[in-house]
């Protein structure tokens, strides 16, 4: 679904490209029957429209098929301490007071770390945990990754989507570009970076001796 | 250790370089007792593949001794392994359709963007290949290492001769899966561009698979002369239209299926064979394919095309009509060696097929500069150069 004005997803980002964590009726017959109505989508999944801002927010996504049991990837996402092991810029992930809220330490261009508080938005065990960013969180951003069987045994399709309001506007997006961080290259890296691990139970890496490895993700 | 390196355009220099060392669980370090150069080390000798940095260790085809693995890895210390070239994961999608050389782990993460926007999916990993393939360390050199090694490598019998056995970690699964593209049936004629190493296996593999006839195509007398002692008939390029002979020898029908066994650097005198030299050399990276054009032309309605010749870009002129319209199938790919290798060492170890003979000279590690420039400049005589590091210098 993508929706042409912005005026029509009020809190969550992701709801312009149907994939907001709480109206999640757009994944169901009625709302693609709704959409089908209105004649204005086509099969492919919204962040691969040729744009990719929807109002403020930057939208990235990427899909990998890992050759895992659905439960056992959904299990070891959820345990929120195994992100920094696959996701490149994230520093580490420290508990909130809340349940359900994390305060995750991002690593920025210029050796800047940013902290962000997310709670959890919704979460389906063994499909989907969506996270959001708290209102006085120093990036504004959600995300939500979801789990699916793969046709016959291939396994489980991981799909991962963030959006984020880019620090500093379309600059800030610039500057992480051309620092090879840019979000859309870091979703892509962190999912077969998961993907190796899952399947592997290693990242791949090239370097001969354990001095050639890249700097705590420095390289990466 | 000492270990052949990639200094730039057709320079390469055995320098002093840092040891190996178990990087993750599942790695073992080889001894490497012998190590061959491959025609498609040439490619990168001449530059024509991108993405290869100073200092690079060259060296896909290669086996050894395990000196050490790590806590995940199925090999014992002392065995003697031969290695594939294709670096596979056994775990993803493609290694467990035993599409090997798919195996869509074995890349580092951050070396796979290239590959992906050039080829539209990234490559898998390759020992000794530039960073597109991952930018691992190649096997001419004293050690290596070698991830997923509960996967790769195949354990050889002490009796077997290193030169018996090295071939199964390139030339001699690419020669079969060549043949096994070709779908050969009883009273096929197979045509063969290329008496390279590849080329020779491809046609030793055809006619073991029960091909009628095999023709073998090149320009270089020695190599010619090598397919007629597997059982080839042969052309000459430089003396004999191909089309023409071809068709004439099989009888007004074309031959039921042809291997490109050249690849990029095809040798020819077509005109647009010209301009994509030309390209090449101002870096558009255009593959000159005339031997594959040439095939196409050549088979039959209704044939099959098998291409384990190395491209790397684009080609210019690309008869595609002829493929439509005749009816062809087109297969290729790099070679999916683990799931050939055990099969093939049976082979070896039963006396079916001997690769021995293909080896024409042995130098020490410490001549191996002086190996790449023979085996580009005297093709004809120079036919599989073996590197043994252990063998002392002054001595070939
Ligand atoms: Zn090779
Ligand atoms: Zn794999």
């Amino acid at each position: 679904m993508r929706h042409e004005s912005p005026a029509k997803w009020p809190y969550f980002a992701l709801a312009g490209i149907g994939l907001a964590a709480i109206p999640l009726a757009v994944g169901t017959a009625a709302a693609r029957k709704r959409r089908e109505m209105r004649g204005e989508h086509d099969s492919a999944p919204g962040h691969t429209a040729r744009r990719a801002s929807f109002g403020d927010y930057h939208v990235v996504g990427r899909t990998v098929t890992i050759a895992r049991p659905r439960a056992e990837l959904f299990a070891f996402w959820r345990d929120f301490q195994n992100l920094p092991r696959f996701m490149a810029n994230l520093d580490r992930i420290e508990p909130g007071g809340e349940p359900g809220h994390n305060t995750w330490h991002i690593r920025a261009p210029a050796g800047k770390v940013y902290a962000v508080d997310t709670r959890i938005a919704r979460e389906v065990d063994g499909e989907l945990i969506a996270w959001r960013s708290t209102e006085d969180s120093e990036i504004d951003t959600e995300g939500r990754v979801t789990f699916e069987d793969a046709p016959g045994d291939r396994g489980t399709r991981v799909g991962l989507i963030v959006a984020y309001k880019p620090k500093g506007g379309v600059i800030g997006d610039m500057i992480a570009t051309l620092a090879r961080r840019s979000p859309e290259l870091q979703a892509r890296h962190d999912l077969k970076r998961l993907k190796m691990l899952m399947e592997a139970g290693e990242i791949a890496t090239s370097a001969r001796t354990c001095a050639d490895l890249p700097t705590e993700k420095e390289a990466r | 250790m000492r270990a052949l390196t990639w200094q730039g355009t057709q320079k390469v220099s055995v320098e002093t370089v840092p040891d190996p060392e178990i990087v993750n669980p599942r790695d073992a370090i080889i001894r490497v007792t012998a190590t061959a150069i491959c025609g498609s080390d040439l490619h990168l000798y001449d530059g024509v593949i991108p993405a290869m940095r100073p200092g690079d260790i060259l060296g896909h085809e290669f086996m050894g001794e395990v000196v050490e693995t790590g806590t995940d890895s199925t090999l014992q210390m002392g065995q003697r392994v031969v290695v594939p070239f294709t670096i596979s994961c056994g775990g993803c999608f493609h290694c467990r359709i035993t599409q090997f050389s798919a195996c869509e782990n074995s890349n580092p993460v951050e070396k796979q963007d290239m590959s992906e926007k050039l080829y539209g999916h990234p490559m898998a990993g390759i020992f000794g290949y530039s960073h597109m393939t991952g930018g691992y360390s190649g096997g001419q050199a004293e050690y290596v290492r070698v991830p997923f090694s509960d996967v790769g490598p195949i354990v050889v019998p002490d009796h077997l001769d290193d030169e018996k056995v090295l071939f199964l970690s390139d030339i001699l699964p690419t020669g079969w899966m060549a043949a096994e593209n070709a779908e050969i049936q009883p009273d096929d004629t197979v045509a063969v561009w290329g008496c390279g190493p590849v080329g020779l296996f491809a046609i030793q593999s055809a006619i073991a698979m029960g091909a009628a006839r095999v023709i073998a195509i090149d320009h270089y007398p020695h190599r010619l002369e090598l397919a007629k002692q597997l059982g080839a008939e042969t052309i000459n390029f430089r003396l004999t239209d191909v089309r023409e002979a071809l068709m004439e020898m099989s009888g007004g029908i074309g031959v039921d299926a042809v291997i490109d066994a050249v690849g990029m650097e095809s040798h020819g005198f077509a005109v647009d064979n010209v301009i994509d030299i030309a390209k090449q050399k101002v870096g558009i990276g255009a593959d000159r394919a005339s031997a594959l054009k040439q095939a196409i032309l050549a088979v039959r309605f209704g044939g099959r095309v098998s291409v384990p010749g190395v491209y790397g870009g684009m080609t210019d002129k690309f008869p595609l009509g002829a493929v439509m319209e005749k009816g062809l199938q087109l297969r290729t790919g790099q070679t999916h060696v683990q799931r050939y290798m055990a099969d093939l060492l049976a082979k070896i170890e039963g006396g079916e097929i001997d690769t021995t003979f293909l080896i024409s000279h042995r130098l020490p590690l410490e001549e191996a500069a002086d190996g790449y420039k023979c085996f580009k400049e005297a093709q004809d005589s120079w036919t599989k150069v073996v590197l043994k590091p252990g063998m002392a210098a002054g001595t070939a």
